[in-house]
C-alpha cells in the first residue's frame, strides 16, 4: 500500500478484557498499599535511578496495573531500591516492597 | 541391691539424649568450612579454651546477662542451671565416696537415696563432717525448687520478671516444660517419703518433710515413695527424650556456640553451620518480644525474633515473617545468648530474590576531581537538603577544601539492597561508588548518612578514614577550626540505629551537643534507643502501623519537653519530622546555626534555621 510519506501510529487501545490481570491480582494481594497511589509522580521526581536514566516508576505502576507487561522487566532492573520514593510518597505506598513484588511477579508469571 | 526397674526410663532417656547430641554436634562441626574447622580444633589447645570455659560458667550456668536484664529472672535461671549442675557434681561425689568406686552406673547418684538408707555404714559420714552431703544436697534441692516456684509464678506474673509478654510455646515445648517442672518436686517427695518411711537417711528438709508425711499416712508411705521414684525417673526420661526436639536443645547448643565464638568461628553472609548453631541456641526466653517495636507500638505479635528463629528451626519460614522487621538491632542487643538476629533475618530474605536480575550499566563512569576530604551526602540527605547545606556552611567556615562527591545525584550505597536480601546486586552499586571514591584520591571520606557509613565501613574495603559527619565535625571543633557560640536550647538527642547499635558511635554527637546546647536526658538512649520507624530494613507493614511506631518514639523523646529534637541521620530526621510537633534538626544544622557572627557580618547564613533568629 502506498503511504505517500505518512505513517500510522501503533495501536494504543487498552483492552482490559484481553490484558493480563494476573499481575494486578498478585500485586494487590501481596502489597495492598499499591492501590493508594494517586499518580502524583513525587516518586519519579525524586528517583535516584531516574536521575541517570528515564526510569519512571509511576509509568511502570500504571502499565502493570493495566496488565501491560511488555518491556517492564528491562526497566525495573534499573531500580537501586534506595527508598527515596517511599519517603516522599504522600499516600504511604510501600514502594520498596512494590518493586520487590514486581520483580517477584515477573519472575513468577513471565517465563 | 543397686538396681530397680524404675531406673530404666532415666537411663534410656539419657542414652538417647547423649547419642542425639553427639550426632548433631558432629554434623555441625563437619559442616564448618575447612579453615574454620581447623580453628575450632586448634582452639582447644590455646588459652582461648579457658576463656570459653569461663564464658560457659558465667553465661550458661550463672546467667550473668539475665541478671542484668532482671534480678528475679536471673535468679530463676541461675537456680535451675547452676543448681542442677551442683546436684549432678555433688551427687556424683557423694555416690562415688560411698561406693568407693570411680565408675558408677549413671543412675546411681541420681537415685542414691533409694539404694542406701543406713547412715552408720556410710564412709562419707566418717571422712567428712557428719551429715555434710545430706545437708548440702538438701540445700541445693531447695535452691532448685525456688527456681521451679519462680517459673510457675512467671507464667501468670511475668511483669515481676521484667517481661510484659512471654513466648507462646509449641506442644513439644510444653511437654518438655511440664516434665522439667515435675523432676525436682518428685525428687523431693521421693526422697522425703523414703527418709520418712525408714526414719533416717534424709537431710534437714527431706527428713523433716518425710517425718511429717509418715505421720499423716503411716501405712502406705513405702509404696508411695516407690511411686514417686518412678515419677521422678519418668519425668527425667521424658525430658531427656523431648530435649533435642524442644527449645531445651539450647542448653547443650549454647555451650558449643560459646566455644565457636571464642575459637574464631564467625557468622557468614549466607546460612552456615554457625547460623544453624545460633538457631538451636535460642532458648525462646522471649526477652526480644518486649524489645520489638512492631509488638509494642504496631500490634504485630507473631514476627518477633523468637518466632522467626523458631520458624527457621522448623524449616517453614514465611516470606512475611522475614520481611516484617525493622532490622533495628534492638532484639540482637538484648539477646542473652548473643545471636546475630539481624543478619539471620537478612539471610532469610536472600532466598526470595535469588534469580532476580538488575542492570546498573547506566551508572556514570568514575571520574572525580582530586581532593583530600570527600563529602558523600547519600540519597537520604538529598531529601533533607538542609543537612548538606549546613555541612557546606561549616566546612567553608572551617576552611576545609573538600569535594562534594554526590552533589549531582547519588549512586545508592547498596545497603538498602543488601537489607532487602539482594547481596549480589548491592555489590554492583558498591563497585561503582567505590571506584568513584577512589578516583578522587581522598584520604578522608565524610558522610551524613549512617546507612551509607555502615556499608562503607563494613563492605567497601576502602583503605581511607571513613567518618560520620559528627565525628569529623568534632575533630574540627577540637582543633579549634570552628568558632562556636553556645545557645542554651534544651535538646533531646535521638540515636539512629545504624550509627548507635550498628557502629557504636554514641559519644561524638553528644560531645558536640554539649558544646553548643543543653542536652536533656532521654529515657531509652544509646544501645537501648528506639527506632524512628523509617528503617530501610522494614519491607512491608501498613503506613498506619509505621506511623504508630514513629509516634511512640517521638512521644518518648519529647517527654521532657525539649526545645529541639536532635538526631544525626537524615532518614530519622525525615521520619521524625512527620510526627513531631517540635522541630527536628540534625547535629550539623544546629552546629551551623551556632557559628558566631563576626565583625558585624553573618558568617553563617542561618536562613534555613528560623529557630535561632530570636
Amino acid at each position: 500500500m502506498k503511504t505517500f510519506g505518512y505513517t500510522i501510529s501503533p495501536d494504543r487501545q487498552i483492552d482490559y478484557d484481553r490484558n493480563n490481570k494476573m499481575f494486578r491480582d498478585y500485586l494487590v494481594q501481596s502489597e495492598p498499599t499499591i492501590l493508594r497511589c494517586i499518580a502524583c509522580g513525587s516518586c519519579t521526581a525524586t528517583c535516584s535511578a531516574g536521575h541517570f536514566t528515564n526510569f519512571n516508576i509511576r509509568r511502570l505502576h500504571t502499565l502493570l496495573l493495566r496488565g501491560e507487561t511488555k518491556g517492564i522487566k528491562k526497566e525495573i532492573e534499573k531500580c537501586m531500591l534506595c527508598g527515596k520514593c517511599q519517603l516522599v510518597c504522600p499516600r504511604g505506598v510501600n514502594l520498596r516492597n512494590c518493586i520487590l513484588e514486581i520483580h517477584h511477579s515477573l519472575e513468577k508469571f513471565e517465563k | 541391691m543397686t538396681f530397680n526397674f524404675f531406673v530404666l526410663p532415666f537411663s534410656l532417656g539419657l542414652l538417647f539424649l547423649l547419642v542425639s547430641i553427639f550426632k548433631r554436634f558432629k554434623a555441625w562441626i563437619m559442616d564448618l568450612p575447612p579453615e574454620e574447622r581447623k580453628k575450632f580444633r586448634n582452639g582447644f589447645r590455646g588459652p582461648r579454651f579457658f576463656l570459653a570455659l569461663k564464658e560457659v560458667f558465667f553465661e550458661s550456668l550463672l546467667h550473668r546477662k539475665m541478671f542484668r536484664k532482671n534480678p528475679l529472672l536471673g535468679f530463676m535461671h541461675l537456680s535451675f542451671a547452676f543448681g542442677w549442675f551442683l546436684l549432678i557434681v555433688v551427687g556424683n561425689m557423694e555416690s562415688r565416696i560411698y561406693s568407693g568406686l570411680w565408675i558408677n552406673p549413671p543412675y546411681y547418684p541420681i537415685f542414691l537415696k533409694f539404694f542406701i538408707h543406713d547412715i552408720h555404714v556410710l564412709p562419707f559420714e566418717i571422712f567428712t563432717v557428719p551429715g555434710f552431703f545430706r545437708f548440702s544436697m538438701d540445700l541445693i534441692l531447695v535452691f532448685v525448687m525456688s527456681g521451679v516456684i519462680l517459673a510457675l509464678i512467671k507464667r501468670s506474673r511475668s511483669n515481676w520478671f521484667g517481661m510484659k509478654k512471654t513466648t507462646q510455646h509449641s506442644l513439644t515445648d510444653k511437654v518438655a516444660l511440664i516434665s522439667l517442672w515435675l523432676i525436682f518436686p518428685s525428687r523431693l517427695l521421693a526422697e522425703s517419703l523414703t527418709a520418712g518411711a525408714f526414719g533416717y537417711g534424709g537431710g534437714f528438709v527431706t527428713q523433716y518433710l518425710g517425718n511429717v508425711l509418715a505421720f499423716l499416712w503411716p501405712l502406705s508411705d513405702k509404696l508411695l515413695a516407690y511411686g514417686f521414684w518412678w515419677v521422678y525417673s519418668l519425668s527425667l526420661g521424658i525430658f531427656f527424650v523431648t530435649l533435642p526436639y524442644s527449645r531445651y536443645m539450647h542448653i547443650p547448643t549454647e555451650v558449643l556456640l560459646i566455644f565457636f565464638r571464642n575459637f574464631g568461628v564467625h557468622p557468614h553472609k549466607e546460612y552456615s553451620a554457625f547460623s544453624e548453631v545460633e538457631v538451636f541456641s535460642c532458648s525462646r526466653c522471649g526477652v526480644c518480644i518486649d524489645q520489638c517495636q512492631l509488638n509494642t507500638d504496631a500490634g504485630i505479635n507473631d514476627i518477633q525474633a523468637v518466632y522467626f528463629v523458631q520458624s527457621i528451626r522448623n524449616q517453614q519460614v514465611q516470606e512475611d515473617i522475614s520481611k516484617k522487621c525493622l532490622v533495628c538491632g534492638r532484639c540482637e542487643n538484648s539477646c542473652p545468648v548473643g545471636i546475630h538476629l539481624d543478619s539471620l533475618r537478612v539471610i532469610e530474605r536472600t532466598y526470595y530474590s535469588i534469580h532476580e536480575k538488575t542492570d546498573y550499566s547506566y551508572l556514570p563512569q568514575a571520574s572525580a576531581r582530586k581532593a583530600e576530604v570527600v563529602y558523600f551526602a547519600g540519597c537520604m540527605s538529598h531529601l533533607t537538603p538542609s543537612i548538606p547545606k549546613a555541612m557546606a556552611n561549616i566546612l567553608r567556615t572551617a576552611g576545609v577544601d573538600y569535594l562534594f562527591l554526590d552533589e549531582d545525584g547519588t549512586i545508592c550505597c547498596g545497603r538498602p539492597l543488601s537489607l532487602a536480601g539482594k547481596e549480589k546486586q548491592a555489590k554492583e552499586l558498591l563497585q561503582s561508588n567505590r571506584n568513584l571514591i577512589l578516583s578522587s584520591g581522598a584520604k578522608i571520606l565524610v558522610t551524613s548518612c549512617p546507612i551509607c557509613l555502615r556499608i562503607f565501613r563494613e563492605e567497601y574495603n576502602l583503605d581511607i578514614e571513613i567518618l560520620h559527619h559528627t565525628q569529623y565535625l568534632l575533630d574540627l571543633v577540637r582543633k579549634g577550626k570552628i568558632p562556636l557560640q553556645t545557645y542554651f536550647k534544651r535538646v533531646a538527642y535521638h540515636d539512629p540505629c545504624d550509627l548507635g547499635r550498628g557502629l557504636g558511635i554514641y559519644n561524638e554527637p553528644r560531645e558536640l551537643l554539649q558544646k553548643i546546647a543543653d542536652p536533656v536526658a532521654v529515657e531509652q538512649e544509646r544501645s537501648g534507643s528506639l527506632c524512628c520507624g523509617g528503617s530501610m530494613g522494614l519491607l512491608t507493614i501498613s503506613p498506619e502501623q509505621r506511623d504508630a511506631i514513629t509516634r511512640a518514639t517521638v512521644e518518648l523523646l519529647l517527654k521532657d519537653k525539649p526545645d529541639l529534637l536532635i538526631t544525626s541521620c537524615p532518614l530519622c530526621k525525615k521520619t521524625l519530622s512527620k510526627q513531631s510537633g517540635t522541630r527536628v534538626m540534625d547535629v550539623a544544622e544546629l552546629l551551623s546555626s551556632s557559628l558566631p557572627v563576626l565583625e558585624g557580618k553573618i558568617v553563617a547564613k542561618n536562613s534555613h534555621n528560623p529557630v535561632f533568629r530570636d
